[in-house]
């Protein structure tokens, strides 16, 4: 079988720095050919780690890297063949657009016409065009990250590592460049591994998000089954977009668990691969905008789970409306409805409200 | 109101730099004044100036073939003295800014850069007798090691013993302005250069001395001006058998031909400041060191 020059896998990688706390713990993560992969967790997390481990500017303390077949461990980038893109994009200042993207070639020893026809085309790619000439501190930071991109993208690398690439843009920039980058993903064709700890961006740009925590990958996978299907709480949690709580089951028959919670009436939940025994503690997560919010006293349909709650604050988010209800007490319990539904009957902050969804909608978490 | 704001703008702001001003006028202004004015008149041969004015000084100045030659002779050292302090000072502000990691250690360091700035000038040019001797350190360890059969005679009282000793003093003021400009480079320059493929010597050639302009900028004005403007170390360490520009005009001084002298400073005073200025237009110092 014959791996794509851009295929990475770790295996049992684990980065001590000091020889007592572990950075990464023993991780083992396949990336294919040609793939974009995005690291998300929060800071500190390792996930930082990893994309320099993969780049040569740590080594891992065990473990193995392989990028499209051979162990790079010891290797020097260069000889890696991966280009780094460098939070806040670390641009050379004293040197023009042309030549900090000429750069990599200058050192390899390419002539200066040589090196700059190259440079002018990968300036027009990434749409740079009268900018040339100028310094990085005379660009804004949309250009400046372009300039980065360009600069990491010249040498023609098999993998292109970028590291927290949109965190110095506003809002509006962030998602315009998000797009920027997928872009020139596919023209390129190379691998793509991008840390980050936002998970919009991780799952608007990525074929596959690493979920990371603590030094150990979480749940890997494509991006709608880390955000359908979380296996944990904590990836459920930093996902967002999911109610999260925990019961102990009363009853597992085949197909089901009856859970009871003190804030809620005994509901079922399928079961998935998980096999809780009555007594255990567990936790279930329900998507928020699965969330139905009826008046009280209206009969309810088969196959709905429901619990009642007061509305403590109500948001308008434009397509659908934020209402967060008291239903877990201290934790969140929030259902994202549908603007039309909201205004066709709005509930009021204090109103009491049964919120129900299907009951086969509801996941249990590991 | 309006029509005061203007004007105690105008007094506020002479009042804040009324403190500099007190400094500069008296120290600075009046004194190169007064040395301008003397080199334009003419002695009366006991110290006393005599109130006519005369090119005379000048003319002397200029057309005597010394004059150059005193110039060459301390170019020479000022040149070989700020190329050594510069590689040197270049080097260890390197080690101190990227390799020492603990900030503790780095100022540890720094304080026995300024070792030998704990005692006097005299005593450090004395210093150098036992070590440079002709029964010196280096030359009876040479002797001994049997390398040399002669003790070296160059090692003291030379060009040679007036360059060590001006590197020696020096070097410091090539390390402080390089150290800083050093510490304001962000260090993922330096890895996103490993990153492209560059070898350890051009991350130094194309990214680290090209960041560290200005400081080198600086150093250099300091290295240079104060070898230009030095007699002291000449005269000791060459042992007397070498003029410089300085040591000039201070033996006019010594026999009271004050107007001569003044002409001779303030052609040093010309040179040197064309000389700041030539490194100063290579190097945007203000704009480096505003960013």
């Amino acid at each position: 079988m014959s791996l794509g020059p851009g295929h990475i896998e770790l295996a049992g990688v684990s980065k001590s720095y000091d020889g007592q706390t572990t950075a990464v713990d023993a991780i083992n993560l396949k990336i294919t050919d040609g793939a974009y992969c995005c690291l998300l967790g929060p800071s500190g997390c390792g996930k930082t780690t990893i994309l320099r481990m993969i780049a040569g500017h740590e080594e891992p303390t065990t473990g193995e890297i392989l990028i499209g077949g051979e162990d790079v461990v010891g290797l020097p980038p260069v000889a890696r063949r991966t280009a780094m893109m460098f939070q806040s994009y670390a641009l050379f200042p004293h040197l023009s657009v042309r030549d900090n993207i000429a750069f990599p070639l200058r050192v390899r020893g390419r002539s200066k016409m040589d090196r700059h026809a190259a440079a002018d085309a990968m300036i027009e790619k990434v749409r740079l065009g009268e900018l040339a000439d100028r310094l990085p501190a005379q660009l804004s930071g949309g250009q400046q990250q372009r300039v980065a991109l360009a600069r990491a993208a010249i040498t023609e690398p098999r993998v292109l590592l970028l590291d927290e690439p949109l965190s110095a843009l506003d809002e509006q920039l962030r998602v315009q460049m998000r797009q920027e980058l997928r872009r020139m993903q596919r023209e390129l064709g190379i691998t793509f591994v991008h840390v980050t700890h936002t998970q919009l961006e991780a799952i608007a740009l990525a074929d596959l998000v690493v979920v990371m925590d603590k030094g150990v990958i979480r749940q890997a996978g494509a991006a709608r089954d880390i955000y359908a299907a979380p296996r944990d709480r904590y990836v459920a949690e930093f996902l967002g977009g999911q109610n999260v709580f925990s019961g102990k089951v009363q009853r597992v028959n085949g197909v089901s668990v009856t859970l009871a919670a003190p804030e809620l009436r005994a509901i079922a939940v399928p079961l998935g691969s998980a096999r809780p025994d009555a007594g255990d503690t567990i936790d279930v997560a329900v998507r928020r905008d699965d969330i139905v919010l009826l008046r009280p006293g209206v009969p309810l349909a088969d196959g709905l789970s429901s619990l009642s709650a007061r509305v403590l604050g109500v948001e308008y988010q434009g397509n659908f409306v934020k209402v967060m209800l008291d239903a877990l007490g201290p934790s969140e319990f929030v259902a994202y409805v549908p603007e039309r539904d909201f205004f066709r009957d709005p509930h009021q902050i204090g109103d009491v409200v049964v919120a129900a969804w299907q009951a086969d909608r509801a996941r249990l978490l590991a | 109101m309006t029509s005061s704001s203007p004007s105690r703008g105008k007094w506020s702001g002479w009042l804040l730099v009324s403190p500099l001003v007190l400094v500069l006028v008296p120290f600075f202004v009046l004194p190169i004044v007064i040395v301008l004015v003397a080199s334009f008149l003419e002695s009366d041969g006991f110290g006393g100036l005599i109130r006519t004015f005369t090119l005379a000084n000048y003319g002397g100045l200029l057309s005597s073939k010394l004059t150059l030659a005193l110039y060459l002779e301390t170019v020479k050292f000022a040149a070989l003295t700020w190329f050594f302090s510069l590689i040197i000072g270049f080097f260890v502000a390197y080690f101190l800014a990227f390799h020492v990691r603990n900030q503790l250690l780095a100022i540890g360091l720094f304080l026995l850069c300024t070792v030998p700035f704990w005692t006097s000038n005299i005593i450090r040019m004395i210093s150098w007798i036992p070590l440079l001797g002709k029964e010196g350190l280096i030359n009876t360890a040479l002797i001994k090691t049997g390398l040399i059969g002669q003790p070296l005679e160059f090692l003291l009282f030379s060009g040679f013993a007036v360059v060590v000793a001006y590197v020696h003093q020096l070097t410091i003021f090539m390390i402080v302005p390089i150290f800083n400009s050093m510490a304001r480079i962000d260090r993922r320059l330096l890895e996103a250069a490993v990153d492209a493929g560059t070898s350890r010597f051009d991350v130094l050639r194309l990214v680290v001395v090209p960041l560290t302009k200005s400081g080198i900028a600086l150093g250099s004005i300091f290295v240079i001006s104060i070898v230009m403007g030095d007699f002291f170390v000449v005269k000791v360490m060459s042992g007397g058998g070498t003029a410089s520009v300085v040591g000039a005009f201070y033996e006019d001084i010594g026999v009271l031909q004050y107007p001569a002298a003044a002409a001779s400073a303030v052609l040093l005073t010309l040179v040197l400041s064309a000389l700041v200025l030539l490194i100063l237009r290579s190097v945007d110092i203000r704009r480096e060191i505003a960013q």
